[in-house]
């Protein structure tokens, strides 16, 4: 029971990795971009939800409803003035512009808020628990992990049956042949990068209540996003899900183990799919 | 003579350091349809990509019904009535057929085409609409070009050797449709390596040779001897 107990933890938190991840899939799906501040600006939506949260006074759920389209709009706005400049062939000026930008923001979180961790408060939610033939669930864990399949279900069905998704997946194939399309190519990154942050809102307020969070944790989450992305295959969403999921599961059954093996249990996990399957297990971007 | 609704002067276009037009003058009339022939390498698609925006130019080198549009984007040329069948297809791979038509259309010009006209003229596609784009033959695929093109509503297509690497009959299948795409107040550019044939759907025809225009006439009354000094410069 103990080990099944532990497949259902991981599963669980695999879907918050995937919540991660999906931002990164969905980019690098879209214009091939690596955006190595991603996981700082998961950060920073949880800093954003905190800030919301205590100034409004309000439970950070509902501080979604500001974090998202704020983010959005961060992530447009980052896409048209900076990064599109940096977007060509050559795939290392984006690498190097988006590093800059997460050592920027940890920055400026240091400044702005400190080194001391923060939480956000989500009240009686987060003991709140579902018992059922032995096995407990937490309600808030269940809830983001529902949040998850659903934003990524979304945005699957985004891609495929809408004109948005034709327009990401036409750009995608061929650039300059969807700019022919009358698609402007500029515009278009844009709203994919506003997709990605929109949803990097979401990860970054559920990453706040589930843990204590401080301006440097970014990039040891950007990492799980990463190995759930390329376990998953690069650009396939329903991928990224599997391979959070696997993550979440190597760490929690790894962390059942001995806990010292938690972390690498994960990584091990990873190197190892890998090595099998260099493309990652759906390869593929399929409808 | 009516006023040209597409004017190239002294049209210059380079990839880095190597230029590969040199002062091109040319002009489209409404409606007409002009053969743009040359061997290659004379920078055909090179000039079908400048007008198309997909190469940037002087502002003043195109002109589109009087206004200079050389610097605009591909995006903003097309929504004002440009659209080009590239060569080699250029299909959206991960879109299916009928999703390949329909971004063709994602501009809402209003016009006569839609899908169900682009079926009635290539009926084969209707079958296939689901399929994946890269699923058909070759002819299918110049069909599925062509009709994405369409989609658009253009008064100006571009049309970038739709018979390279076609059979015969295809190429025929393909020709036949023309008049029913054109002479309905659009206006063409064909680029074609068949000769005779560019001749034979066109009322004026230009030969490029190394970035120049060596020659202009009318497709009906240019001589062979004509067109192969100004093909070969020889
Ligand atoms: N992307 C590019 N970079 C550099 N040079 C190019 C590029 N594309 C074409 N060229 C050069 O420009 C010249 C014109 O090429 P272009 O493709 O326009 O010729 P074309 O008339 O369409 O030939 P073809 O009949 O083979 O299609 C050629 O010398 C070609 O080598
Ligand atoms: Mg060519």
């Amino acid at each position: 029971m103990e080990w099944v107990n532990a497949v259902l933890q991981g599963t669980l938190l695999g879907g918050l990795y995937a919540l991660f991840a999906a931002g990164l899939s969905l980019i690098f799906g879209v214009m091939r971009l690596v955006n190595i501040a991603h996981g700082d600006l998961i950060v920073l939506a949880a800093y954003l939800g905190l800030t919301i949260a205590v100034g409004l006074g309000i439970h950070p759920l509902l501080a979604l409803a500001i974090v998202v389209p704020v983010m959005a709009a961060l992530g447009y706005a980052l896409q048209r003035g900076i990064l599109n400049r940096t977007m060509g062939d050559d795939i290392l000026p984006p690498l190097l512009v988006t590093f800059g930008l997460s050592v920027i923001i940890q920055n400026a979180l240091l400044m702005g808020f400190s080194a001391d961790p923060q939480k956000l408060q989500a009240g009686d939610l987060e003991t709140a628990s579902l018992t059922a033939g032995g096995l407990t669930i937490g309600v808030l864990p269940f809830l983001m992990f529902a949040t998850s399949v659903a934003v990524i279900g979304g945005l699957q069905w985004m891609f495929y049956h809408t004109a948005l998704g034709r327009a990401f997946r036409a750009t995608s194939d061929r650039q300059d042949v969807a700019q022919l399309m009358g698609l402007n190519r500029a515009h278009v990154f844009g709203l994919a990068m506003a997709l990605s942050l929109a949803v990097t809102g979401i990860a970054g307020v559920f990453l706040g209540i589930r843990t204590s969070f401080d301006p440097s944790i970014g990039g040891s989450r950007l990492i799980f996003g990463f190995e759930a992305v390329i376990i998953g295959g690069l650009g396939n969403l329903w991928g990224t899900l599997a391979g959070g999921v696997i993550i979440g599961i190597a760490q929690a059954v790894g962390g059942q183990i001995h806990p010292s093996l938690q972390l690498l249990a994960g990584h091990i996990v990873f190197l190892v799919i890998l090595a099998v399957r260099p493309r990652g297990l759906f390869p593929k971007m399929e409808g | 003579m009516p006023d040209p609704v597409l004017s190239l002067s002294d049209l210059d276009a380079r990839y880095g350091d190597f230029q590969a037009l040199y002062g091109v003058t040319a002009h489209v009339e409404p409606g007409e349809v002009v053969a743009m022939i040359g061997a290659n390498g004379a920078g055909k698609t090179t000039l079908m990509r400048s007008i198309a925006g997909l190469i940037r130019n002087a502002p003043e080198a195109i002109r589109w019904k009087g206004q200079a549009i050389g610097r605009l984007r591909a995006d903003q040329v097309a929504a004002l009535g440009i659209a080009l069948v590239p060569e080699g297809r250029l299909l959206f791979p991960s879109l299916s057929v009928e999703e390949n038509l329909v971004i063709g259309g994602q501009l809402k010009r209003p016009g006569p085409w839609n899908l169900s006209r682009v079926y009635d003229l290539f009926p084969i596609l209707q079958e296939r609409r689901n399929q994946q784009s890269t699923s058909l033959s070759g002819g299918q695929q110049q069909m599925v070009a062509i009709g994405r093109a369409l989609m658009s509503n253009p008064e100006l297509i571009l049309m970038d050797e739709i018979s390279l690497g076609l059979a015969p009959v295809i190429i025929k299948q393909i020709y036949e449709a023309l008049p029913g795409i054109v002479g309905q107040g659009m206006s063409a550019i064909i680029v074609e390596q068949d000769i005779a044939k560019a001749l034979s759907v066109s009322a004026r025809v230009y030969c490029l040779q190394e970035g120049r225009i060596s020659l202009e006439g009318r497709s009906d009354s240019v001589s062979r001897d004509a067109i192969s000094r100004a093909y070969f410069g020889m």
